[in-house]
Order: C-alpha cells, then structure tokens, then sequence
C-alpha cells in the first residue's frame, strides 16, 4: 500500500485537513534531513578522533601538531552538520 | 619489540594549541563583527543586524567551547579527549538547536540572515584562520608574531 493511499484513508477516516497533513510531512521531512545530515559528521568526526588519537598515542612529541590539525578537522566536519541544521530551518519555519 | 601506546593512561600537558586556535578565532570574530552586522543591518534592516550578531556570537562560542572541553579532556586522558570530542559534537549541536530555537519567534530574529550567518561565519572564520597556523613541532598551534610572548 503506497503512502498517498494510506494518507488518503487517514484522511477520510479522522477530521485532519489536508493542509494539517501536509504540515505534519513537512515537519517530519525536515527532522529526517537534519537527523539525516548529522550523521555524516558524526561518522567523520569519530573516524578523524580516533586516528589523532592513535598517532598521539604513538608519538606523544607531536601531540600538539596533532591536536591542531585534528581541532581544524572537527570544526570544518563540524560545518557539514550546520548546513544541515540551516537547512532545517529554512525548510521548517521560512 | 615495541610496547603498544596506551591511549587510556596518557595525556597532554602543557601548552593547548586547540585553545589558542579558538582564542584567536574569537579574536577574530570581534574583529569582524561590525562589518557582518553592517551587512545585516543593510539587507535586512535592524532584526537581521540582531539576528547577524546573535548567529556570529554563536560561531564564536561554539569554537571557544569545543577548544574548552577538546583541552580539558585532553590533560586527563587521550581516551578522555576522544570522548569529548565526540559527545561534544552532539552536545553542541544540541546546544546550537536550543539557542536558535528559543529565539526563533522574537521580533527581533530574522531565520534566514542568521541561518546564513551561523555556515559563512563558520567556515569563514576557519579559512581566515588556517592563513596563520602554524602547525610545526616548534608551534604546533599559531605561526609565531614579533612581540608576542609564549
């Protein structure tokens, strides 16, 4: 059974509008994209911590090169999921 | 033979160059401000010169605060620093949500100029600032500056 049919029933069968129902997909749509695009980071930002980590560990006198370079890597990856966010409520409240 | 590193029992002393990294972004960010809130001012009028300032003091205490937790994990353990640095992602994001959703329906807030403010003034900040890393063993964090003490 496709999603419009069943939004279709649920219309016919409870006093939700439309308008109401299309509300509710909007607002759902854009939790997904920004759950969506945090993910992204979330794997990148954990992958580049765990290496920084590992090379800290193994050289301990390049630790601040290290902590730089991994601090910058956060903050960029960081901005993917602001974008996102923007998005988010662009879509949700413009 | 080799004896594999301990992540659990080492740490960080000394000088954190994640802080002064975030310190001088700050810096910068104050720097720039009157000329981003004059952008906001012309295109959107007194809310998107407010919606401008409030999106930029955002960035600026997202850096500071990333610094902050990535330093102070740092100097108990690596396995610390690691921890921090991801639930500081998502505590920070949440942090990012909760401002900008507390303020969202004041007459003052303009979505669209502090949504654009809170990407360009991130990652404009960040490319200005990779102009004066350093990055070498010597100065793992800024490039050094005549008259500057360390």
């Amino acid at each position: 059974m496709s999603i419009a049919s069943t939004a279709a029933q649920v219309l016919a069968q409870t006093d939700i509008t439309a308008d109401e129902l299309k509300a509710a997909e909007g607002a759902s749509s854009a939790g997904f994209a920004y759950g969506l695009a945090a993910i992204g980071p979330g794997i990148g930002i954990g992958y580049l911590v765990g290496q920084a980590v590992q090379a800290m560990a193994r050289q301990p006198e390049s630790a601040g090169t290290v902590q730089t370079t991994m601090f910058l890597g956060i903050a960029f990856t960081e901005a993917l999921a602001l974008i996102g966010f923007v998005v988010f409520i662009l879509l949700k409240f413009v | 033979m080799t004896t594999a590193a301990d992540p659990l029992s080492q740490r960080l002393e000394g000088p954190q160059p994640a802080v002064e990294i975030a310190r001088d972004l700050a810096r910068r960010g104050v720097l720039v401000a009157p000329v981003i809130i004059g952008f906001g001012a012309i295109f959107w009028g007194a809310n998107g010169a407010a919606s401008v300032g409030y999106a930029l003091a955002i960035v600026v205490a997202n850096f500071l605060l990333a610094a902050f937790m990535l330093g102070t994990a740092a100097q108990i353990s690596l396995a610390m620093m690691g921890a921090a640095a991801l639930m500081g992602f998502v505590t920070r994001l949440a942090l990012i949500f909760l401002a900008v959703m507390l303020v969202k329906d004041l007459s003052w807030v303009e979505l669209v100029p502090l949504g654009i403010t809170l990407i360009v003034a991130h990652l404009g900040l960040l490319f200005w600032e990779m102009r004066y890393i350093s990055g070498s063993l010597a100065y793992p964090g800024l490039k050094p500056r005549p008259g500057r003490s360390y």
